[in-house]
This record gives structure tokens, sequence and C-alpha cells, in this order.
């Protein structure tokens, strides 16, 4: 039977600061170790890679030397081949970024990675789409949705995807704090982009019911309610996120994943705008705007739509809102209300109420917008 | 309210005991239960129904008692059947039905129920086999349901909003299926012959690029066979709809399945296949289509496949395309609704099947027509009665027309009773075309004499 | 050697093995030739007058083959299926408390021994000749009126969903009735998935409440922003499944009303309020009952089954025909209350799964005003008792405590700390519940909750029987924490080993019947 390809990566730093009360480890990794803090990513991957023992002889590991992967790949007995180009002496993001292209070259079929959200962004900023990844949570920051709850899950979920067990696949967030401010106990997120992750048979057998759509039909039939409900002459504002691209894809219009784009008559008008350019398109026109939950801890706006100022949401108003979420995503808020912090306190009092979420072409949910 | 000191239902009526667990659980009363109900609208009166019996002899005696007002099938030779027939049970039927695991079972994974899942996959096999098709699903409620589900599986398969329907067809399974199916799919009437047939140019007429479906049943609701059901399913096909076909299951072991003829999506109830009559209680439709995806994705239930399990020489089940994402209908609402059917009629036409074989279907088939055949020829023999009035080929049952006896139907059949004998079902009023005519349905539970003495009665009665 | 008692304090079975049978499937026990009965024949008379019967058919409609199915002698067919039915874990057999939702409660059997007595009735005799079954129908209505506060009952739905898709059709035949045409329905998260299917498949389009996060049930001010002059229906069941009570429901049904809209009580958790509350007195237009629930008929893994469905005074019209009733001096149908344009007209054949009425009929007559009482208040107590002892398990919580909620019969409780101390997930417990001969229910999907567990003791099990339940989820816990891997991979005392679910979702590899598993598999 072919062996499958099990692309590695580890970052040495990652999980640095967090031990010694440093909140992270950017750019402070020195002082960390200054502090006396010991690199705990090499023992976690190994927690995950344990799930895969079993399955040793079908796999071949392709890592970095050393600290990257090699070490732990040889220690525990897994075929393996390295990055010959890399060194794992003094390690940064650019690092990362290089591993990842080599392992997309050499063409794996899932990559893991141990790290913290900085990693998933180093990650994020050379992965191509159609590449599988999969986070081992090392670092000191999680908030990105592509990691695992933990190591052996990692594992686990990754022994599934290579032996076939587990098919399916999903966009999953990949956000960061912005680290500075966090360790002032200032907690502001932002949306970097998406990786495509395994995703696991979430459901049981529910043997009463019929099943639900799966995540990516849920989009789609969002995107056809809202495409469906489009007023002509009317400039739609279309937010950041895979739910909102739907509405896009639908359309059959080019489109930017994490800008925002707008939409007039189901054509496009213009991509990836921002604050003044938007004003300059919807002022004195009819303009809606569609968007759904990013950034992390169900913020609507000020965690990944930073392009919509509070001058735009002003000028579209409360009641041009359009805010679309799956049973999922809203489901992971369990009933907590969805935030906005535009920058602009009184604009956010306005936004607060109850609004109509979108999560099917022929359902929506209540949800309360709130400022805290 | 007093409530009910150990009660033969409720261990824990005890008062000690319900003592002991108050205490626990930091209470003395059951009135601190409920605590979040409102007194505005809470109860506070006794409930004005009966006290209970003193004692499970009092309700047995009072039951059967009740019971005892009904005369049955049994105490009277019954000829009625539209829509619920009267058949043998073997007595292997109940015994497994009645099995306290079958009987209150419920929603167990394939581990600790693996006798549900694999008695209803096999009851699925043997159907497949029987109608010709290889997807069965657990049963639901009734013929039609099943044919409102199928006339709504065509629409989303096809996009098209039309199903036409025969205008001889089960007014009351015409009600459901409309029930069920507006706003989405609407019936559209193809008229019949006088043989009770489709009647093919008006078919012609009729179908056009909205038809997603012909439905049409074999045999149909008066007991006539569709001889042109090769004909109906390639003009359907032609139109790019698909074919739709309800069938008596118990007919198969004789009659063609309707793979034979083109049928896409076939439908029909499991009542005759050993279960009893039950005073309408004992239906459950049924739905199968072939192993094509595109109708997989279509069924609203869920779907027993068979699968390997982690150990090698043992079987599994599971659901079968649990994520049912539909081809393309985005802007569809939900795939209807699922939840309790008749899952244990399921498993009781698969005992049925697996008790007759293709021997004692292709007999009981061979008995029913014969017996028919019978009855149809005594009762012609009666001045003024008109047996097999629409004068097609049937297998177990027929119209008779007594309009030229100058009595009516509703007359005659209570004469009938008085002589213990159900007549068959007046269609006077639902089919007024026919006059006074009765459908009569004659099974392998009729003997020679059976039929004789019906012939008798009848001749009597109209005379 | 000496026979001692036997030390009955181990309070988990740990001994515990379901029958496994490794049976075959039926189609491999056929023997060519073997035949499980004889069929009656036709008597020499009528094949002398018709001759062989099948001739008549016409050619095209002739079954060419035999069909296909096994062949086994009757004991064979009736050993294969005893040791199915052995490999069933039936609310007969175990302390039935994991199946949440599904009130699994004992299924008297003095009322399948007297449902028989109407095997042999065919639904279209002549009424004279049924008057005591039509007497069953017609009493258990008024009894279902009782319980409910309602004006009358169908008993033509088959089922808890098909009972909301009936009240969905009222709805719209009531506003049809009107000329309206409105078109949204309002229900909840944690209300039976039906809820919303049933009245989508009428049409309308789904507005859902969520829980708050604080108390667990829908606000009302969430509600009051949704409701308005486009809302058909509202519906929701109460307590639901989280075990809890929706406090303000009057004022939801009165600005519901306010609002022109109909209100529809999912009372498919009846068993929390038997002889405590009521439909009629919270203000709901109609509602609905599963008496295989409720009720107390059996499951039969999976139907037949009722969901009776009641309407208030003024909305009779609208029912499904016939009803059953009483003259002064016989039982009859009757048709003529029925609103003939806009009426629901029928939901299913004939008149109503008349065994399941029986049965219930049965039941109600042997528990009486106090024994309904009783079975709730029971029922209630078990559940409280439960959660008490759920809660002192480590690692499991429940959400929406407040100071002052309580819960009903049931609860939703949540393992997530477990998960994430140790990756095992409710999903992995469920199946290594089932090695103590245990059944355990987690949730409707989407979980709306993380990793949850929805248990529901009924009246049925004893204290006893509740502490066992509770004892055998304690040990398994534990398992988690010292031995994950072998949780994980549970079952291991079961039927069989775990569902390989791989080949499910391949239109090339999954099988649906046995033909279809000939074909792809050698």
């Amino acid at each position: 039977m072919e062996r499958k390809k099990l692309g590695l990566i580890i970052n040495p730093i990652a999980g640095l600061g967090g031990s010694v009360g440093l909140k992270g480890t950017d750019g402070v990794s020195e002082e960390a170790i200054h502090r006396g803090a010991i690199p705990r990513a090499e023992e976690r991957t190994q927690r995950a890679l344990t799930e895969l023992l079993a399955n040793k002889n079908q796999v071949i590991v392709y890592t970095g030397p050393g600290s990257l992967g090699g070490r732990i790949a040889k220690q525990m007995g897994f075929p393996y081949v390295v990055d010959g180009a890399l060194s794992d002496g003094h390690t940064t993001g650019k690092t990362t970024q290089d591993l990842v292209r080599w392992l997309q070259q050499q063409d794996v079929d899932l990559v893991l990675f141990a790290g913290g959200d900085g990693t998933a962004r180093d990650i994020y900023a050379a992965a191509k789409a159609s590449t599988v990844f999969l986070g081992i949570p090392a670092g000191v920051k999680i908030h990105s949705p592509v990691y695992a709850v933990n190591p052996s899950a990692a594992g686990a979920l990754a022994n599934l995807y290579l032996t076939g067990k587990v098919t399916k696949t999903s966009e999953q967030e990949v956000v960061d704090i912005d680290e500075n401010q966090y360790r002032h106990d200032i907690i502001n997120t932002k949306l970097y982009g998406y990786l495509t992750i395994p995703m696991e048979h979430a459901y049981t057998q529910n043997r009463k019911c019929a099943s639900p759509p799966s995540e990516a039909t849920a989009m789609e039939t969002i995107a056809a309610r809202v495409v469906d409900d489009m007023e002509p002459d009317t400039y739609y504002l279309i937010g950041a996120g895979t739910t909102t691209r739907a509405i896009m894809q639908e359309l059959g219009l080019a489109h930017t994943l994490i800008g925002v784009d707008i939409v007039c008559n189901k054509k496009l008008v213009a991509k990836d705008v921002y604050g003044k350019q938007i004003m300059q398109y919807i002022r004195g026109k009819k303009a809606k705007l569609v968007v759904t939950i990013t950034g992390g801890q169900g913020f609507l706006f000020g965690r990944g739509n930073q392009q919509l100022t509070p001058e735009v949401i002003k000028k579209v108003g409360k009641d041009n809102l359009i805010i679309l979420a799956t049973k999922d995503k809203l489901f992971q808020l369990r009933g907590q209300p969805l935030l906005v912090d535009t920058g602009n306190a009184e604009l956010d009092q306005k936004l607060s109420g109850f609004y109509r979420i979108i999560c099917s072409y022929y359902e929506t949910a209540v949800g309360k917008v709130a400022t805290n | 309210m007093r409530g009910f000191p150990n009660h033969p239902y409720i261990p824990d009526s005890d008062p000690k005991i319900q003592k002991e667990m108050l205490k626990e659980i930091g209470m003395t009363s059951l009135d601190q239960l409920h605590h979040d109900i409102p007194n505005s609208i809470k109860m506070h009166k006794e409930l004005n129904i009966p006290e209970a019996f003193a004692s499970e002899y009092a309700l047995q005696r009072h039951v059967e008692g009740l019971l005892n007002k009904n005369t049955t099938c049994k105490d009277n030779l019954n000829f009625l059947g539209a829509g619920c027939w009267q058949h043998y049970v073997p007595a292997l039927c109940d015994d497994i039905n009645s099995r306290g695991e079958f009987l209150t079972g419920y929603g167990g994974e394939p581990y600790n129920e693996l006798g549900r899942f694999q008695s209803l996959f096999e009851y699925a096999s043997m159907m497949a086999e029987l109608v010709g098709m290889d997807v069965v699903n657990v049963p639901t409620m009734d013929w039609a349901q099943a044919a409102a589900t199928t006339a709504r599986m065509a629409q989303r398969y096809t996009g098209r909003p039309e199903v036409i329907v025969p205008e001889l067809l089960d007014p009351d399974k015409l009600n459901i299926m409309y029930n069920y199916c507006e706003p989405d799919v609407t019936f559209v009437q193809v008229k019949c012959d006088k043989q009770g047939l489709i009647d093919l140019k008006d078919l012609a007429a009729k179908i056009t690029d909205k038809t997603a479906g012909v439905y049409f049943e074999n045999p149909g609701y008066l007991g006539q066979l569709e001889v042109n059901a090769q004909k109906i399913s390639d003009m359907a096909h032609k139109a790019g709809a698909l074919s739709l076909v309800g069938v008596d299951p118990i007919t198969l072991g004789v009659v063609a399945p309707p793979s034979d003829y083109g049928a896409d999506i076939v439908c029909g109830d499991l009542q005759p296949l050993g279960i009893h009559m039950n005073y309408g209680g004992g239906q459950a439709g049924f739905m199968a289509t072939r192993d094509e995806e595109r109708f997989v994705m279509e069924f609203p239930s869920r779907l027993f496949g068979i699968a390997p399990t982690s150990k090698a020489g043992e079987y599994g089940f599971g659901d079968v395309a649990y994520d049912r994402t539909s081809f393309g209908h985005l802007r569809e609402k939900a795939k209807e609704y699922v939840g309790t059917q008749t899952a244990l009629w399921g498993i009781t036409a698969g005992v049925y099947l697996a008790t007759m074989g293709p021997r004692g279907m292709e007999e009981v088939g061979q008995t029913m027509m014969q017996n028919a055949q019978y009855a149809v020829r005594k009762l012609n023999e009666i001045h003024g009665v008109k047996a097999n009035s629409l004068g097609g080929a049937f297998v177990k049952e027929f119209v008779v027309d007594f309009t030229d006896t100058k009595k009516t139907v509703a007359k005659i059949n209570k004469a009938l009773l008085a002589k213990h004998i159900f007549g068959g079902k007046d269609l006077s009023k639902i089919f007024p075309t026919l006059g006074q005519s009765a459908l009569y349905c004659v099974t392998e539970i009729h003997t020679c004499e059976d039929i004789d003495r019906l012939a008798a009665a009848l001749a009597e009665v109209t005379r | 050697m000496e026979m001692k008692r036997i030390d009955r304090s181990q309070k988990v079975r740990v001994g515990f093995h379901e029958a496994k049978w490794d049976e075959a499937i039926i189609y491999e026990l056929s023997k060519p030739g073997e035949r499980g009965i004889l069929v009656p024949k036709a008597d020499k008379k009528v094949v002398d007058a018709v001759g062989n019967g099948v001739s008549m058919l016409p050619k095209g409609l002739r079954r060419k083959q035999a069909v296909n199915l096994p062949e086994l002698s009757q004991n064979h067919v009736l050993r294969h299926y005893m040791r199915l039915s052995q490999e069933t874990l039936g609310a007969d057999v175990n302390i039935e408390i994991g199946q949440g939702t599904c009130t699994m409660k004992y299924s008297p059997k003095i009322n399948e021994q007297l449902a028989r007595g109407i095997f042999d009735l065919h639904p279209e005799q002549d009424p004279s000749t049924a008057q005591g079954i039509m007497e069953i129908f017609h009493e258990t209505d008024k009894y279902m009126q009782e319980i409910s506060g309602m004006s009358r009952f169908t008993f033509q739905p088959g089922g808890g969903s098909q009972g909301l898709f009936t009240m969905g059709s009222i709805v719209k035949a009531y506003m049809n009735s009107k000329g309206e045409t409105r078109d949204e329905f309002i229900t909840t998260i944690y209300s039976h998935p039906s809820d919303a299917a049933a009245p989508a498949l009428k049409g309308y389009k789904i507005i859902y409440l969520q829980p708050d996060p604080k108390t667990g049930v829908p606000d009302l001010e969430a509600f009051k922003a949704v409701c308005t002059e486009r809302t058909a229906g509202f519906i929701q069941a109460n307590p639901e499944d989280t075990g809890l009570y929706n406090s303000n429901i009057a004022k939801f049904v009165k600005y519901a009303h306010k609002m022109g809209a109909l209100c529809c009580y999912d009372q498919a958790n009846g068993n929390a309020v038997l002889g405590v509350a009521r439909a009629k007195e919270a203000g709901f237009d109609m509602c609905h009952f599963n008496l295989h629930k409720t009720f107390s008929t059996p499951h039969g893994c999976g139907g037949p089954a009722c969901g009776a469905t009641g309407v208030r005074a003024g909305l009779e019209e609208f029912l499904p025909a016939p009803l059953i009733d009483f003259d002064g001096k016989k039982y009859f149908f009757n048709y003529k209350f029925e609103n003939k344009k806009f009426g629901v007209h029928k939901v299913r054949a004939y008149y109503g799964v008349a065994p399941v009425v029986l049965k219930t009929y049965c039941w109600i007559r042997s528990l009486g005003p106090n024994g309904l009482y009783q079975v709730t208040k029971t029922a209630v107590l078990n559940n409280n008792y439960m959660f008490k002892k759920m809660l002192e398990i480590p690692g499991i919580s429940a959400f929406y405590i407040t100071d002052d909620n309580q819960r009903v019969e049931q609860c939703r409780y949540t393992m997530e700390k477990i998960y994430k101390d140790t990756g095992v997930s409710t999903t992995d417990i469920q199946r290594r519940m089932m090695d103590f001969g245990m059944h355990y229910w987690t949730s409707h999907h989407p979980f709306f909750l993380p990793e949850p567990i929805t248990l529901e003791p009924t009246e049925s099990p004893s204290k006893e029987d509740i502490d066992e339940y509770v004892n055998t989820l304690k040990y398994v816990f534990k398992e988690c924490y010292d031995n994950p891997e072998y949780v994980k991979s549970a079952p291991h005392s079961s039927t069989t080993h775990q569902v390989d679910e791989s080949v499910m979702d391949d239109p090339k590899k999954w099988a649906t019947s046995w033909k279809v598993y000939l074909r792809k598999y050698k």
C-alpha cells in the first residue's frame, strides 16, 4: 500500500513565554530562556505522534532537521525525510514558512504543526488552500481553531485522516492576539486568514432524526437566501469570512476572503476596500452590509472586519445589517451575544439589540448584539 | 392531588422511599418539585378522569367487556379490502414482534441494538428483491405517506413541481398526499378508461416539462392491473419525468416487480405481509429506489447500510450518507421530517417474507388469484350482479356492480351483515360513475365454502 | 464446595456481556428447498373452475423468476430472529435511563394482551360491529381533553413528528381560512428538530429562539423582537430537552396571540406535567402527546406509535377527519364537523393506530387521576435525585444552573471538562456504557452544548436502579483518566465492536441491502 506523506513542523520556541509569565513568545524568546523557560513543543509533538505509532510503517514523515521535527521523528522510529536546506539554529517565522513551502513541493497529504497562534500565522503566510493542516497545541496563545483540543487529539485525528477514516475537511480561522496589548491585558484579535483542517465526524449517529446539512452546504444555502433577497441598485458590502464568501461564489464573482468586497445588481463593484474607499461608493446610495462572526470570541465588528469603519457602519445603518452564521458557528457561542467594538462607543450602543441571523435558506435564529 | 402510593408501575411511589429521596435533595414534599411552573398556570384540581381500576383483573374484565361489543373478521366472513386486507398471519410473526426486546427497543446504537439494525437491514434486503430495487427505507406510516414522500422525492430529484396521479385513486390517500405535499408539489389528475386503466391519450396531454413524475398503482385502488405499465414509464421518461409506482407487496410473488417495467421509485403498504389489520393500525409504508447516489440523497429518512467493524468476522451497521447534502437544492426547505414511524412492522414483514420464502410468495399469489377468479365466476351467476365490472385482469380485488339489482350497496351490505358477512366497500359515493358498485377482496384466507356462502347470500339479498 | 451467599455490594455490572451470536445475515442461512410455512392452496372445486389463475396476468406483468428470498425451515427462521431479539437492548431488559427525551417507561404487558383483541378488526367494518373499539377511541379522546384542557383530539398522527406536522397543518388551514398569508413560524433551539422541519414542510420560514446563556430558556424580549404580523405560529416544548421549564411561557403565548399567531405546545415531554400543568392554562391553542412515550405504549424499535393532537374550542373544524362521536345511543364516524374547504382533511389512513390508542386507554385506566399525578411527581423526583447524584461526579456539570431554577423530568449534562482533560468524548462514553448493558444519549444535532449527555429516568426505575446507573457512569468517567484508550475503543462486551463507518459516505462502498453488498463486495 502506498505510504502517506506526513509533513511535520515544530516551532521549537513555541510555548516558551507562557510558563514564565510572558503571555507569548514573539520577540521575547531570549527573555523567556533567561527566565528559565524550557521548550515543550517537542514533548507535545511526541504525544501527538504516539497516536500514529501503530501505523508508523504506512507513513513517511517529511520535516525539518533537529528540533524542527527530524529529531523526534528519528527518536520515535518513523521513516523520515529532512529538508536539507534548513537549519534548526536560530529559527524564526521565516523558517516555518520555508518549511511549509518545501512540504507543499513534496506534495504531503497532511501537515502537522506544533506551536501557537503565532506559528499558525506563519504557516498561513506560506500555505496553499489545497494543503491540509492540523495544529498540535504547544504555544501559549491558542485562539485559532486550527488547533486540536490537545496533542493526543491532534495525533488521533491525523491518524484517522491519513488512514482514510476521516475524509472531510473544513476551513478554520487563523487569528492572533496583539501580544503587546495582551501583556497589558488588552485583548485585541485579528483575523489573518483560513487553513483547511480535517473535520472529525463530530456527530454521533443520531438515531431518531434526520441529519443536518454539512457546514459547506449550510453556507451555500445561506448564500442562496442572501442572493435571492438582493434588491436592485443596492450596494452590498460583503464582509470577511467563509460564510460571506459563499455569496461571492454563488454569484461567480472574484472576491477576497478577509477583505470587504462590494456587489451591486449582482455584479462586482470593488474588491478589498476599506473605510474611505467604501464611503466613496456608498455615499448617497442604498447600501446593506453583510457580515458574519469572525476573529474568535464571537465578534461582529472589531476583530476581523476592521475595514468597516464607524463611518461606514453608521451610513449603512442598523436596519440594513444582514448577519449570517451557520448553526455550527452560532452554537459555539452558546447563546452569548455577538459583540461589537467599532471604536465608537455611541455607535456600539446603537447597534445593540436583537437581530435575525440567517442560518440557512429558510431558517434564521434570533441573536443578541451587545457591547460586552 | 393525592398521589398513588405503591403503584405497580412506579417503584418509587413507596412513601418511605419517596421520603428518603426527597430528604436527599433537601425537600420534604413533592409539592416542592415543579418549582418553575408559575402557580397561575398550575392545575389546582384533580383530573376529571375515572379512578384507577382496583386490580389488573378488573382492567382486563372491563376492556374485554368492551372488546366483546365488537365482532371481528373471524366472527364474520369478511370481503373488505380497499387499503387494509385480511391475510393469514403466520404464528412466527406475532411471536417475534411480541418479543420484549423488539417490542421495547428504540434508539440504541448498532452495538447494543444490533438485532434491530440487522432485522431491519434484512427486511430491506428482502423487500428490495421483492420490488426489484436496491434501497428500501425503514417503514413510514402508511402507503399514503410513502406515496406523498415519493412525490416530494420526485420533485426534489427533477426540480419540477407536478406529479400526475390517476383519477381512480383512494380519495383518503389523495387527501393525505395533498396535505403533505403542498405547497411544493401539485397533483394533476389523469383520466381513467372504462377498465379503470390510465387513459394514455389524456396522459400524453398532461405530461409536460413541469412533470416531476407519473404516479400509478399496480394493482390500482379498484384492483385492476395496469397493463400499460411499461408504456406509462416510457412516456414519463421521455419527458424527463420519473415513473412512480405504488404496489401491494403480497402480489409480487406472481406479479412482475415494478423494476421490470421502468419504475424509478416504488412505494406501497407492508400490512399484508404478516401484520394484522388492527382496525387500521397495521399500516406501514415503504419506498424503494435503485442504488444511485442521487436517489439515495433524496430519501428523507435514515438508511441503514452494512459495514465492517474493528474485528474481523463481524457485521456492523450504520447510517448511509449521513450528511445528506442536497444536489444543488440550496433553495429547499427541510428535507421533510423524520421521527418514530412503524419499524416493528418492518421487522414483522421481514419475518413474514423469510417464513414464506420464494415458494410461499408464489403460492399465496396463485391462491389469491384462483379464489378471486372463482368468486367472480360465482357472483356473475347471480342475476343483476356484474362481478369484475371493469373487465380487466386483477389479483385479489375487483369491482362488483349491483346497479341492475335495483338495490343499493348500502342495503345489500346491511342484509349481508345480518348473515354475518362483511360485504365489499361501498364505492357509490366516492366514484358515482360506477353506480351502485362495491370493492370486493378475496384472498388466500377464503375457502371454496366461504365464497359459495357469499354467492348464496348475495343471491338471496338481491332477489 | 460450600455455597456462600453472593456478595452484591459491587455496584457496577462489570461482568456483563451482551448476547453475541455472530449471527449471519439471513440470506447466508438459506438452503434451497427449505420452507418456513405451508400456504393455503385453492380448493379443488376452485381450481377445476378457473385453472391455475395466474394465466390471467397479462404478458409483461407476469413475474419471470421466483423472487429471491431466503429459504429456511420454520425453526431456523425462529431461531434467527430470537437471536436477533436477544441482541437488542430493549427497555424490558435494561435500566432505561440513558435514552433521554424518549421517555422509556414500563409498557404494561396486560395492555399487550388486551390489544390482541383488535387484531382481526377491519377499519371499514360497519360501525355497529365495532362499537367496542370506537368507545375506546372516544373515551381516550375525552381523557386527553381533560389532561390537556384542549377541546378535541385526533389520533391519526402516527408519531410525534407527524403530530407536529398536523399542528403545522392546522395553523396553515386556520390562516388560509382567514385569508392570511403569514409565512413565519417561531420555535426554539432546544425543541425537537421536527418542530422546525414540520412547519417548514408547509412552506413556513423558521425563526429559532436561542436559549439565554444564563437561564437556558428563551428570552421574552428576543421573542417579541421577532413575533410580528408575519408570524403564523409559535411552537415549543416546555420543559425542553435540557429539563428546564420556561416560566414565562404564558407571556410568550399572550404576546403571540396579540400578534395574531397560534401557539402549539409540543408535549413530547408530557411526562413532566401530567396532572400538574396543562396546555390550556398556559394559553396554548393546540398540543400533541407522544402516546408511545408519556402514555407507555411500547416503542417498537421505532413505531408503530401515535402523536395524539388536540385543539382548543374553535379550531376543531380543522382537525383531520373523521372523529369518533357518540350520539347518545351509539358511536359513529363524524365527518360533519369538518371545514370542507380549509380543513386538514387527513394526515394518516383510517382513524389512527388503534392498538396504540387501546394501550393508552388501558394505561390511563390503570392509573386514574392520582396515578397520573404520581407518575409525573415520581419521574420528576427521580430526575432531581439523579441530578444531585450526577453533579457529585467529578468533571460532570450541567449548564444553566442558577440559584433559582430546578430541572423537571430530564436533564442535559456536559462532560466537557473530562473531554478536555482526557480526550475522551461523549460518544466514546456512549459506547463504553454498552459494556454494562446500558443506553446513554447525547443530544440532537448540531450539538448546542459541548459533549452533552441527556438522561431521563421516568417513573419506572427505582432508586437502586438510578444508583446503579450513576455508579456505572462514575466508574466509566474515572476510566477516562486511568485508561482512556480502553474507553475510546469501546464497546468491548457488547454485540459487536466499533463500526467502521468510512464506507458509509462513499457511493461506491455503501450497501443498503444484501444484494447491493454482494454486488460490491467479493
